[in-house]
């Protein structure tokens, strides 16, 4: 009987393993290795051509040298405000326009609602280097090109279906019951938006603010096309390394700063909603 | 004057009229129930009392004076939903209080109150837990709690007791009737339950494809139906077809086709020729076995067809020879015997002569 057992669970870890292993050598392939190449990179020295001095050469296998130069320029910190001061503001943006957009998705008819949110991520079917040309074009005769405006602008068009899509997903599942309880025991309608449908819908405000906030940091393309020279971002000076200065170690030093700031800020929030918004898991 | 007045209320939707010239008056300090089965009116009416629905024909009126056009957070009304409708997001204690913050209370007195109405409900140690940490019942009291802090004039119940176990129920209704007594306020209760409505209600509105059938107290509801679906609605009965031949000997003569001549109380004005049921609770009518004498007019030779055996009674279905079955519910009393009869046995049905009551129609 036990040895049956035994087989069957034999069986069961193997049919496991056989689901379980090809996503996972696909991320240790193309995630976690590239991962460390960033990590080990970042503490060598530039090769002259690009890439990283070969070990052969006679260079030191370990150096600071990127960090240094990182923590030594205060042009690197102020790039890192300005690059999470628009990733802040196009948060804050996306989620103003996004809520009333989610809002009206979900209270309309169940059967118009998969049309609309078709519509809500119908730009992604054209390509994103066309959308954002089709901008330089609306914002030129404005005179709106090359402006920090431009590329808020931008960085909201391109990230405002992050917001909508996990807004609608909690706005959606609100039980209409409860606006009707709030109503009947007295409260007028900008009190039950504020103490019943905002404070139950912060998940999904959580959730599309990391999927927009984050990407936004990286983004390079946006303030290049758009920005002026004054728009620089992390995502534009992590590009200039590998492309243009042919400094990997530098590049790959400024990648690592920019993740370990993301986690610190995101380990910061959870640790925040936890403290502050017990109870709401209830329904998110 | 009532302290709700309904006149002359119709409410359509499309083709279909879900409540059709309801008119009924409650009076305050009343535990009022509305009764029907789904598809009634009765939620209808709930809505347009509590104000998320408004007649189409009629008006309603609270204390007097007409509620039409008032939105319901400004009328004096308050609802305990079927879904219990608890802010997930606010604790016990911040659920109670929200009509009392919305009512514009200072914070001592919410504090106090809240302690109150915590304690009237048997919650006291739950103040700070989240909905999602309760049971079935202890949301249903908070639901109260909620529905009954900022003592509204009116407390709607939807099927309050709806998702609550058979035990658990019977428990909330005694807890509803000593709660509805301790604070007075008047509740309007919406059930499809019988036995609810008649454990728990001083009047009863039967309702009926958006009439009301019969108002009245419980017994009277219960041993005095008014109409045939008022009769069948409300516990078990048997219904035997007849017709009023005449009043003879202080007794209505009814005939029914299958029975022949039946004895039954002089009916309210009731016209030979008339054509109707004779409608008879189970638990007033006799069984013995064959053979045994019983002094009763009403009586009819049959065979246990079959029997259900509910604990504290047995329910009897007797195939009579003249053909129509009758039920019989008969206690379990005597001692040792668990049953009195079993399926198969020749027994005798009867009943008192104004056991029955004539329903025309």
């Amino acid at each position: 009987m036990d040895e049956r057992r035994e087989a069957l669970e034999a069986g069961s870890r193997w049919k496991r393993w056989l689901v379980a292993g090809p996503p996972t050598a696909f991320l240790l392939a193309f995630f976690l290795v590239p991962a460390i190449i960033v990590v080990v990179a970042s503490f060598r020295e530039p090769g002259e051509f690009g890439g990283l001095v070969p070990l052969a050469a006679g260079a030191a296998a370990f150096s600071a040298e990127a960090y240094r130069f990182v923590l030594g320029d205060i042009v690197y910190a102020e790039i890192f405000a300005a690059s999470f001061a628009v990733a802040a503001v196009t948060t804050v943006a996306c989620v103003a326009l996004a809520y009333p957009l989610a809002w009206l998705i979900a209270r309309s008819p169940r059967r118009r609602r998969d049309l609309l949110v078709l519509l809500v991520i119908l730009p992604f079917a054209s390509n994103f280097l066309v959308r954002i040309y089709a901008w330089i074009m609306l914002l030129g005769p404005a005179n709106l090109l090359y402006t920090p405006f431009a590329v808020i602008a931008g960085m909201v068009y391109v990230h405002l279906p992050f917001m909508v899509l996990p807004l609608y997903t909690n706005l959606e599942k609100h039980d209409p019951a409860l606006l009707e309880a709030a109503q009947d025991l007295g409260a007028g309608a900008w009190t039950r938006f504020w103490r019943v449908t905002f404070p139950l819908s912060l998940p999904g405000i959580w959730s599309g603010s990391a999927l927009v906030f984050i990407p936004v940091l990286g983004m390079f393309a946006v303030p290049e096309l758009l920005g002026g020279t004054g728009d620089v971002l992390i995502g534009n000076l992590i590009k200039e390394q590998f492309l243009d200065n042919r400094d990997w170690p530098l590049g790959s030093a400024l990648s690592i700063g920019l993740t370990l700031a993301v986690l610190a800020l995101a380990g910061l929030a959870a640790a925040l909603s936890r403290r502050g918004l017990k109870g709401t898991g209830a329904v998110s | 004057m009532p302290l709700l007045e309904i006149k002359d209320v119709t409410r359509r939707f499309g083709d279909l009229v879900a409540v059709d010239g309801v008119s009924l008056a409650i009076e305050a300090g009343e535990f009022f129930t509305l009764l029907g089965p789904s598809g009634c009116g009765k939620t209808t009416l709930l809505r347009m009392i509590a104000g998320f629905d408004e007649p189409d024909h009629g008006a309603l009126f609270l204390d007097g004076r007409p509620l039409a056009g008032i939105p319901p957070e400004n009328r004096p009304v308050h609802t305990v939903f079927q879904s219990y409708a608890l802010f997930p997001h606010m604790t016990v204690a911040g659920n109670i209080a929200f009509p009392l913050e919305m009512a514009g209370k200072p914070r001592e007195e919410i504090a106090r109150r809240v302690a109150e109405t915590l304690a009237l409900v048997h919650l006291e140690e739950k103040g700070e837990a989240y909905p999602h940490e309760l049971s079935g019942g202890q949301k249903q009291r908070v639901a109260l709690a909620r529905g009954l802090v900022n003592r509204p004039r009116l407390l709607l119940l939807d099927e309050p007791l709806g998702a609550l176990d058979a035990k658990l129920r019977e428990e909330m209704q005694v807890e509803l009737i000593n709660l509805q007594r301790d604070v007075g306020v008047t509740f309007v209760f919406v059930t499809h339950a019988q036995q609810e409505a008649l454990a728990l209600s001083h009047r009863i509105a039967v309702m009926n494809r958006g009439r009301v059938e019969q108002l009245d107290t419980p017994e009277r509801l219960y041993t005095a139906p008014a109409s045939r679906f008022v009769a069948d609605f409300i516990g078990k009965i048997n219904l035997v077809e007849v017709e009023v031949t005449g009043n003879a000997h202080g007794h209505a003569g009814l005939r029914s086709p299958a029975l022949g001549d039946l004895a039954a109380e002089p009916g309210n004005g009731t016209q030979p020729g008339e054509r109707g049921v004779l409608a008879l609770r189970p638990e007033l009518v006799r069984v013995a076995a064959r053979g045994e004498t019983v002094d009763l007019r009403n009586q009819f030779p049959g065979t246990v067809k079959e029997l259900l055996y509910l604990g504290d009674v047995t329910l009897y279905k007797v195939q009579l020879e003249a053909g129509p079955v009758i039920e019989a519910l008969l206690a379990n009393a005597a001692p040792g015997r668990a049953k009195l009869f079993k399926a198969g046995d020749a027994v005798t049905v009867a009943w008192r002569h104004d056991a029955g009551v004539f329903l025309r129609g």
